[in-house]
């Protein structure tokens, strides 16, 4: 594998020096690549100087309130699901100056910082995530006013995805539908293999300027072994998904248990942290911070996430609308698999497993569901009707 | 590409104080101008440094582009709002939100029925209702407040009288008080509803809406002829922040005005 592949092919087989030469083309085109890299016991998202940085050899060991990184013999770059952010971190940041105000002789007068926003390859966008973006880009891109911070940061992005291998004991994406094949909205795609035949990747484009990008890299046309090899890998992580969401009408199931008994359990456990919102990577919440500096003539607002978990989010003078943790988990939970039809058009949840992993008290949201979908179905007492 | 869009500076030109804790603000632009605001739309106002909130427009002057927003301190920023001088400078985001549906009213009776700071976002309402009074049919303006000294626009009520049936009524009687007292339900008996042809309008805190809603289904209107404005934690009012959500609306971009029959369900489950 050396010579770049003819610009014509529309799919071929690379190797780690190919993997090398994308993360080297696309930052000669001028991105910012992101990509896994392994930091502070986790796998983190990360802005790429080269493809050495990906974890190659880590793999993940997920469970409800666990995540631990564990060592792959086969040198994998991908053979590990969700870690604990997500691209939203890159496209919707966590905190971002919107204004400055300044007062002076009696004038109000408003700037906004103009520099344009980096231009982003994200490498190794899971289908889950590939799929939370499209979300996102539906709730925050669309609509009577889009958000520009996140548009300016989406317009000019440059998406790799990878399908996934190796699910984790958390993951659910099969029965979310957004997995672990890659739905659309790439630039280029791969599938990794790892095996007896060698560490290669299968990569597809998905956009003009992702045949362009493929164009550029060593690596050898495909053939019909390297594609069938590939597929099976991924529809072998079907089967091996960790959890599966209760395949019913959720947004009807969370219309109709508002008042379900379980919402009292599931708060007598669950803490209000907020982390599942913070790593969910279609949650979009953010509050806003007004700053003076000590002359009180500079204002700035801040945009920051925000989490419905938090009291505040609901606070009306005289106080929240939700003052009760059950409340407020049922405001998450509802508005993820329920009313984000009626608002957006899908479902809020893309399986990626994230919350799961990430809840202190391993609150599991596909089990959670399964109880409300129990409770809604529970046989009638006494002959009377369920509620 | 779009833009980060900030508030557009307005001018105070005149406050009138309302109550012991409400002020109307007129707002002037101090350059460009927002576009026009319908009745029951809001706008994001920021008191500089301090924070945005969302307030109901109370008036608009189409002459002048002028914009009244009544304003009760309830909070840091309502509170910093409240105390703004003529001269002073706020910003404004909008307009914001669905406002009242005054062309399902054409033709038909309208009541507005309003509970405390309820009154503001019906202001409009009303003076559009008498300034076109042959595209309505008649006008019913009941308020109820805490305390007389707690009503609104008392010198326009009394305006109002002479082309609108209007009723007060007060929670609690002060010395001189000597009218209705009790809950605004109280005054649906001495207004003349036609059910069948009436279009009712109500704001005020969300237990009033609700049981005034109850009471005037109980009296044949149905549930759809009724709008009701609702208030949430707004952040953005662009329907992005997600604070403004009750159940599957949106209500910076689906309210603060809706319909009852829509919302009737949402507004009974607590803590939704």
């Amino acid at each position: 594998m050396s010579a770049p592949m003819a610009p014509a092919a529309d799919d071929a087989v690379i190797g780690r020096e190919g993997l090398a030469a994308l993360v080297d083309v696309l930052r000669a085109r001028g991105f910012t690549v992101i990509g896994p890299t392994v930091r502070g016991g986790a796998i983190v998202l990360d802005e790429l100087e080269s493809a050495e940085s990906l974890p190659y050899g880590w793999g993940v060991e997920l469970e409800a309130g666990q995540y631990r990184l564990r060592e792959r013999a086969d040198g994998a770059a991908f053979a590990n699901a969700a870690g604990p952010q997500s691209w939203k971190t890159f496209l919707h940041p966590a905190r971002v100056r919107q204004w400055r105000a300044e007062r002076s002789d009696g004038q109000l007068t408003f700037e906004t910082d103009d520099t344009p926003p980096p231009r982003f390859a994200f490498l190794g966008v899971r289908p889950c995530d590939l799929r939370a973006i499209a979300i996102q880009d539906r709730v925050l891109a669309t609509g009577r006013h889009a958000d520009p911070v996140y548009q300016g940061r989406r317009s000019g992005a440059f998406l790799v995805s990878v399908e996934c291998t190796e699910p984790g004991a958390t993951c659910f994406c099969v029965s979310m539908g957004t997995g672990p094949a890659a739905g659309p909205g790439y630039d280029l795609v791969l599938t990794e293999l790892a095996d007896e035949g060698g560490h290669r990747f299968w990569i597809r484009s998905g956009s003009p300027e992702g045949a362009e990008v493929l164009a550029e890299l060593p690596g050898r046309i495909a053939d019909d072994a390297i594609r069938e090899a590939a597929r099976e890998g991924v529809s072998a992580a079907a089967d091996r998904m960790g959890r599966a969401m209760p395949s019913v009408d959720l947004h009807r199931l969370m219309a109709g248990t508002l008042e379900a008994p379980r919402w009292d359990d599931v708060a007598s456990r669950c803490l209000t942290c907020g982390n599942c919102t913070m790593v969910c990577p279609t949650c979009f919440c953010t509050t806003t911070e007004d700053v003076t500096d000590l002359t009180g003539d500079h204002a700035e607002r801040w945009r920051l996430w925000d989490s419905c978990f938090d009291l505040d989010h609901s606070y009306l003078h005289g106080g929240p609308v939700r003052p009760s943790s059950r409340s407020r988990y049922r405001q998450w939970l509802t508005h993820k698999l329920g009313t984000w039809y009626d608002q957006f058009g899908s479902s809020g949840c893309v399986g990626c497993g994230r919350c799961i992993v990430w809840c202190p008290v391993a609150i599991d949201i596909t089990e959670e569901a399964a109880a409300l979908h129990d409770w809604a179905n529970r046989p009638a007492d006494n002959g009377a009707a369920p509620e | 590409m779009s833009r980060v869009m900030p508030p557009l500076p307005y001018r105070v030109t005149a406050t009138h104080p309302e109550t012991a804790d409400a002020v109307s603000l007129e707002l002037l632009p101090a350059a460009a101008a927002l576009p026009r605001f319908r009745p029951g739309q809001f706008a994001m106002v920021y008191a500089f440094g301090v924070g945005e909130v969302p307030i109901s427009v109370s008036a608009i002057r189409h002459q002048d582009g002028a914009l009244v927003h009544t304003v009760r301190a309830v909070g840091a920023v309502s509170g910093a709002l409240c105390r703004l001088r003529p001269g002073d400078v706020v910003g404004l985001r909008g307009p914001y939100g669905t406002g009242w549906d005054l062309d399902s009213a054409a033709g038909a009776d309208v009541l507005v029925i309003a509970g405390g700071i309820g009154l503001a976002p019906l202001r409009p309402v009303v003076h559009q209702v008498l300034d076109r009074p042959r595209r309505y049919g008649r006008l019913g303006v009941l308020v109820g407040a805490r305390t007389a000294e707690d009503l609104l626009y008392r010198d326009e009520l009394r305006h109002w009288r002479t082309s609108a049936q209007v009723e007060v009524t007060v929670d609690r009687p002060t010395p001189g008080w000597q009218g209705t007292v009790g809950v605004v339900t109280g005054l649906l008996d001495r207004s003349e509803l036609r059910a069948e042809n009436t279009c009712a309008l109500l704001c005020g805190p969300e237990v009033m809406i609700r049981h005034t809603a109850q009471a005037l289904i109980a009296r044949g209107l149905p549930a759809h002829r009724i709008q009701v404005s609702l208030e949430r934690n707004m952040r953005c009012g662009t329907g992005h922040c997600g604070h403004c959500q009750l159940g599957p609306l949106l209500l910076c971009l689906d309210g603060p005005v809706v319909d009852y029959a829509g919302s009737q369900p949402l507004l009974a489950v607590r803590e939704l």
